[in-house]
C-alpha cells in the first residue's frame, strides 16, 4: 500500500467496526428498570450491606434528586432517562469461586475473546485479576499471595462485609456523595467494584488489574474504585475494559477514590474501551466518570490514561495535593473516530507547599469526532513554590472533525511557576516525505508518527498494559498505526 | 423615560434613553435584551472570574461638564483630535482638522446610522451602551486613503457616580491606512463607569491599527467591546494597555471574513492595590489562509487580580490558518491572583494553532546576575519588569504613543522604561 493517502485512511478509519461486540448469554439476576428509594434498599439488601452504606446511599439519592444534570462540557447527546435504566443485574452464580478453573467457561471465553486469558496473565505476568462482569466480582486470584503481605485486594461488596471500618473511614473522603450529578448518582446505586488496601510501608509486588465489562443490555454500571495506600507504600493499578455492541445508549458512571497517605505512591493506569456506536454515531456507551486523588506528604499519585472508547466521554482525573511536597501527574491518549466526543483533562489543585504537578494530555481526533481538553491548575495562597507543567497537544486526521483546548489556570502564590502549552495540528506533509523517501510507505509512516506522538504517554503505562494499550490503538486508529 | 430591568434597573433609572438616530430594530433589541437581562454573575462562564454585582448597586447619572484642561491627556499632538467629557463632545478642547480622507460626524449628528454589529441579546452592556448612548464618534476613511497623522479619541469622566455609554464606529475603506488611538482617563477620584463600544469595519486591502490606553482612576469601572470585521486581505492591530482602573474588562472580538487576513492582539497590564483587570478575546476565522496573533503580558502586584481569556476559533474548511496565542504573568505578591484561560476551538485540520500561558515571578539568578554588577535590588528588578513588558510596549510604532505609555508608567509605578 505504497499510495495510502490520507482520504484512504479516512475511510477506513470510518468502516472500522468495534471489534469486540459480541454478548455473552449467561442469566442475570435483575431489579425492574427506574430509580427510586425502593430500588436503592432493594440494591442494598440483594448485597446484604450495613445499615451505614444503606444511609450513605439514601443520603446521595436525596442530593441527587436536588441535581441538575451539567451540560458545560463540549459535547452533545440526548440525556438518558435514568428511570429507563436497570440499576442492578448481577450475573447467574450460586456460590463464590474457590478455584479459577470452577468459573463458568462461558465468561472464560468472554475473556479470551477480550484477548486477555486470564490463565496465560496469570502464568506469565503474575497479574492479579479481578475480574467484574456486569456488577458482581466473579473472581480474584491471588488473593492468598496478597494476604502474605496483609494487602487487600477484593471487590467492593466483599470489602463492605469483611472490612467495614476501612470503608467506611476513607469511601466519600475523596469524592463526596454530593460532589456532582454523576457522582451523587453512583453514590447512590453503585453495585460492585473493587477495593484496594495497602498497609504501612508495603510495596505491591504486582500489579492490581481490574477489567470491567458491561454485559446485560440495558444496564448502567456504576462501578466504585477505593484505592487507599497507606503510608510509605506503593501500589501500580490497573484498570481496562471493553463493551459488547449495543444500539441503545448505555450509561456508565463511576467513581474512582484514590488516598495516598504520607510517603505512599499510588499509579492508576487505565485503558478504556468502551463500545463507540457505529461508524453512523449510533449508540455507544455515555462514560461519565468521577476520578480523584488526595495526597499526603511527600507522596504521589500518578494517572494514565488511554481513552479509545465510549461515544460520550466526561472525564476528569484529578489530584488534590494536599501535603507538602506531594506529585501529581496525568498522562493521557485520547482518540476519538467517527462521532466520538471526548471532553477529558484534568484537575491539579496545589494546597501543600513544594506541591509539582505534570500534564501531558495527546489528543487524536478523526472522522467526525470531537475531543476536548478541559484542565484546571489551581495555585492556592499557602502552596509556596508549586510547580506545574503542562502540555496538550492534538493532532487532527480529517477535516471534519474538531480538538479544541479550554485550560484553567488559577494562581493565589507569586512563587508558583506555571508552564502550559498547546499545539494543534496534523501530521505534516514534510513528516510523511521524509520516511516516504526512507522507502517507509505512507501507512507505516503515519502509523509511525501517531506512535511517536503517543510515546510520552504509552512509556508511563506498566509493561503489563503497554502492549495492551497498543493494540486498542491500532484498533480505533487501524490502517494507520503500524 | 426610564426602563425597569430586572435587577439592574438601578444602573439605568436615572440614565435618559439615547437621542441618537439609531434603527428601530436596535433600539427595540436593546430595549428588550435590558429588560430580560440580568448582571452577570461568577456562574456565567465569560464572567466566572469578574464580578460586576457592585455596578448594580451604584446609582448612576450622566451630565454634561467642563474640564479644564486637556494637557495631562494628549497622548499625540495630532491635529485630529476628538474631546468626550461623560461621553458629551467637547469642541473646545478638540481640534477638527481632518487630514485628506478621513471623514469623522459625531453620532448625535448623523441621521441614519447602520444596524449595530454589536450582539444584544443577552449582553447587557451593549444593551445599554445602544440604548442609552451618550454620544461617540464615526470615523470613515476613504478608498485608497494613506493617512499618516492618528486619529485621537480621548475620553474623560469626571463628577461622581457618572455613567458614559459611548460608542466609536470606525469604517476603514479599501486599502486604506489609518491609526486610530483611544485614550480613557479621569479628572478626580470618583467613582464613576465607562461602558463603551467600537464598532471596526476593516475592507478589502486595508490597514487599521487602534491604540487603546486605560488609565482611569483607581475607583473608576471600566467596561469596553471592539467588534471587528475584516475583510480579504485587511490587516488589523489593537494594542490595549491597562495601567489603572478599579475594574477594567476589555472585549475583543475579531471576526476574520475574507481570506489572507493578519490580526494582531496585543496588551500589557499592570496592576497594584486593589485593581481587577479582565481581557477577553475572541478570534473567529471563519475562512482559510489567515494568521492571528496574540500576546498579552502582565504584572500583578498587591491585592490586585487579573483575568485572561483568548478564545480562537477555527471554523470548518477554514484551512491553512496560522493562530497563535501567549500570555504571561509576572506575579510580584502574594495577594496577588492570576487567572488565565486560553483556548483553543478547532474544526479543520491543516492548521498550525498553538497557544501558551505561562505564570512566575521574577528570575532570582538574573536579579543576582544585576546586583553583582552594581544595580541595586529594586532599580535590578524595575529592569526585568521593564524587559517583560518591553515585548508588547515595542508593538506600538507611534513613538509619541510609545512615550506617553511610558510617562504614565513612570507616574504610576515609579518604573523608569
Amino acid at each position: 500500500m505504497s499510495n495510502y493517502t490520507e482520504d484512504e485512511l479516512a475511510k477506513d478509519l470510518e468502516n472500522q467496526e468495534y471489534k469486540f461486540g459480541f454478548t455473552t448469554d449467561i442469566g442475570a439476576d435483575q431489579a425492574p428498570k427506574g430509580l427510586n428509594e425502593d430500588i436503592i434498599r432493594f440494591i442494598s439488601a440483594k448485597k446484604e450491606e450495613p445499615e451505614w452504606m444503606l444511609e450513605h446511599r439514601l443520603k446521595a439519592f436525596a442530593a441527587w434528586q436536588e441535581m441538575t444534570e451539567p451540560d458545560w462540557a463540549h459535547v452533545t447527546y440526548e440525556k438518558p432517562d435514568f428511570q429507563d435504566i436497570i440499576y442492578y443485574s448481577a450475573p447467574n452464580q450460586t456460590k463464590k469461586y474457590e478455584s479459577w478453573d470452577d468459573v463458568d467457561p462461558e465468561m472464560k471465553e468472554t475473556m479470551k475473546k477480550l484477548g486477555i486469558s486470564l490463565e496465560e496473565q496469570k502464568r506469565l505476568t503474575g497479574v492479579a485479576v479481578d475480574f467484574v462482569m456486569d456488577s458482581v466480582s466473579v473472581a480474584t486470584s491471588f488473593k492468598s499471595k496478597l494476604k502474605e503481605l496483609g494487602i487487600i485486594f477484593c471487590s467492593f461488596s466483599e470489602a463492605v462485609q469483611d472490612y467495614p471500618d476501612l470503608v467506611r473511614e476513607h469511601m466519600g473522603t475523596v469524592v463526596p456523595t454530593t460532589d456532582n450529578f454523576y457522582a451523587a448518582l453512583n453514590s447512590a446505586v453503585f453495585t460492585d467494584g473493587s477495593f484496594c488496601y495497602i498497609p504501612k510501608g508495603v510495596r505491591c509486588p504486582m500489579e492490581l488489574s481490574t477489567y470491567f465489562r458491561i454485559n446485560e443490555g440495558g444496564t448502567g454500571q456504576f462501578e466504585r474504585t477505593l484505592v487507599v495506600a497507606d503510608e510509605g507504600s506503593y501500589v501500580s493499578y490497573l484498570e481496562g475494559c471493553t463493551a459488547p455492541q449495543r444500539d441503545e445508549n448505555q450509561l456508565h458512571a463511576a467513581v474512582v477514590e484514590l488516598v495516598a497517605k504520607d510517603n505512599a505512591e499510588i499509579k492508576y493506569s487505565t485503558v478504556q474501551n468502551w463500545y463507540p456506536g457505529d461508524k453512523n454515531g449510533k449508540g455507544g456507551i455515555f462514560n461519565f466518570v468521577t476520578k480523584r486523588g488526595i495526597c499526603g506528604t511527600n507522596s504521589k499519585i500518578s494517572w494514565t490514561q488511554v481513552e479509545t472508547g465510549s461515544a460520550v466521554t466526561w472525564k476528569y482525573p484529578s489530584c488534590i495535593l494536599k501535603g507538602d511536597n506531594s506529585i501529581g501527574e496525568f498522562y493521557s491518549v485520547a482518540v476519538t473516530n467517527n462521532y466520538q466526543q471526548a471532553d477529558t483533562g484534568t484537575k491539579m489543585i496545589h494546597l501543600g507547599k513544594n506541591t509539582k504537578s505534570t500534564i501531558i494530555s495527546k489528543g487524536i481526533s478523526a472522522g467526525k469526532s470531537h475531543n476536548s481538553y478541559r484542565g484546571l491548575v489551581q495555585i492556592h495562597k499557602g502552596a509556596d513554590n508549586a510547580r506545574n507543567f503542562s502540555q496538550c497537544d492534538s493532532l487532527l486526521m480529517t477535516d471534519e472533525c474538531g480538538a479544541h483546548t479550554f485550560p484553567y489556570i488559577e494562581c493565589k502564590n507569586s512563587s508558583a511557576k506555571i508552564e502550559h502549552e498547546a499545539t494543534t495540528s496534523k501530521i505534516g506533509e514534510d513528516q510523511i516525505f521524509y520516511c516516504l523517501q526512507r522507502g517507509i510507505s505512507e501507512e507505516k509512516a503515519i502509523g509511525l508518527i501517531v506512535n511517536g506522538y503517543c510515546k510520552e504517554v504509552l512509556n508511563q503505562l506498566p509493561m503489563e498494559f503497554a502492549v495492551e494499550a497498543q493494540k486498542l490503538l491500532t484498533i480505533s486508529l487501524e490502517g494507520s498505526v503500524g | 423615560m426610564t426602563v425597569a430591568i430586572k435587577n439592574n434597573n438601578i444602573i439605568t433609572s436615572k440614565l435618559p434613553q439615547t437621542s441618537a438616530s439609531i434603527s428601530e430594530n436596535s433600539r427595540k433589541n436593546a430595549i428588550d435584551s435590558l429588560a430580560n437581562t440580568a448582571l452577570p454573575t461568577t456562574r456565567v462562564e465569560a464572567w466566572k472570574y469578574t464580578r460586576v454585582a457592585k455596578l448594580g448597586k451604584i446609582d448612576f447619572h450622566n451630565e454634561k461638564v467642563k474640564i479644564d484642561s486637556i494637557s495631562n491627556f494628549t497622548i499625540d499632538d495630532t491635529k485630529c483630535s476628538f474631546v468626550f467629557v461623560n461621553g458629551h463632545f467637547d469642541a473646545e478642547l478638540s481640534s477638527r482638522e481632518l487630514p485628506t480622507g478621513v471623514n469623522c460626524k459625531l453620532i448625535s449628528e448623523e441621521t441614519d446610522l447602520p444596524e449595530t454589529t454589536l450582539k444584544l441579546e443577552g449582553e447587557i452592556f451593549h444593551a445599554l451602551n445602544t440604548a442609552h448612548l451618550t454620544d461617540g464618534i464615526h470615523i470613515s476613511i476613504e478608498d485608497k486613503a494613506q493617512v499618516e497623522q492618528p486619529i485621537q479619541i480621548i475620553h474623560v469622566l469626571k463628577g461622581d457616580a457618572i455613567a458614559s455609554n459611548f460608542k466609536t464606529l470606525i469604517h476603514a475603506g479599501k486599502s486604506s491606512k489609518a491609526s486610530v488611538i483611544q485614550g480613557f482617563f479621569s479628572e478626580g477620584e470618583g467613582t464613576n463607569f465607562c461602558n463603551t463600544t467600537t464598532e471596526i469595519d476593516v475592507a478589502e486591502n486595508a490597514f487599521l491599527s487602534l491604540e487603546k490606553i486605560q488609565y482611569e482612576s483607581e475607583s473608576s469601572y471600566h467596561i469596553s467591546t471592539e467588534q471587528v470585521q475584516q475583510a480579504k486581505n485587511s490587516t488589523f492591530t489593537i494594542n490595549t494597555i491597562t495601567l489603572n482602573g478599579r475594574l477594567v474588562r476589555n472585549n475583543v472580538n475579531i471576526e476574520v471574513n475574507g481570506e489572507n487576513c493578519t490580526s494582531n492582539l496585543n496588551g500589557a497590564y499592570l496592576l497594584k492595590n486593589k485593581q481587577h483587570v479582565d481581557n477577553h478575546s475572541v478570534v473567529d476565522h471563519k475562512v482559510p489562509n489567515c494568521e492571528s496573533h496574540e500576546l498579552y503580558k502582565g504584572v500583578i502586584d498587591d491585592n490586585s487580580t487579573a483575568v485572561f481569556n483568548g478564545k480562537v476559533y477555527v471554523r470548518p474548511d477554514a484551512q491553512k490558518i496560522n493562530a497563535f496565542q501567549s500570555n504571561a504573568n509576572v506575579l510580584l505578591s502574594d495577594d496577588a491572583t492570576i487567572n488565565s484561560k486560553p483556548e483553543l476551538e478547532i474544526y479543520a485540520d491543516d492548521v498550525k494553532c498553538s497557544h501558551g500561558s505561562t505564570t512566575g515571578q521574577l528570575d532570582e539568578e538574573a536579579v543576582f546576575y544585576l546586583r553583582a554588577r552594581g544595580i541595586s535590588e529594586k532599580a535590578a528588578r524595575k529592569l526585568m519588569v521593564s524587559a517583560f513588558i518591553g515585548d508588547v510596549l515595542e508593538k506600538i510604532e507611534n513613538e509619541s504613543v510609545h512615550s506617553f505609555v511610558h510617562r504614565l508608567l513612570n507616574e504610576r509605578f515609579d518604573w523608569e522604561f
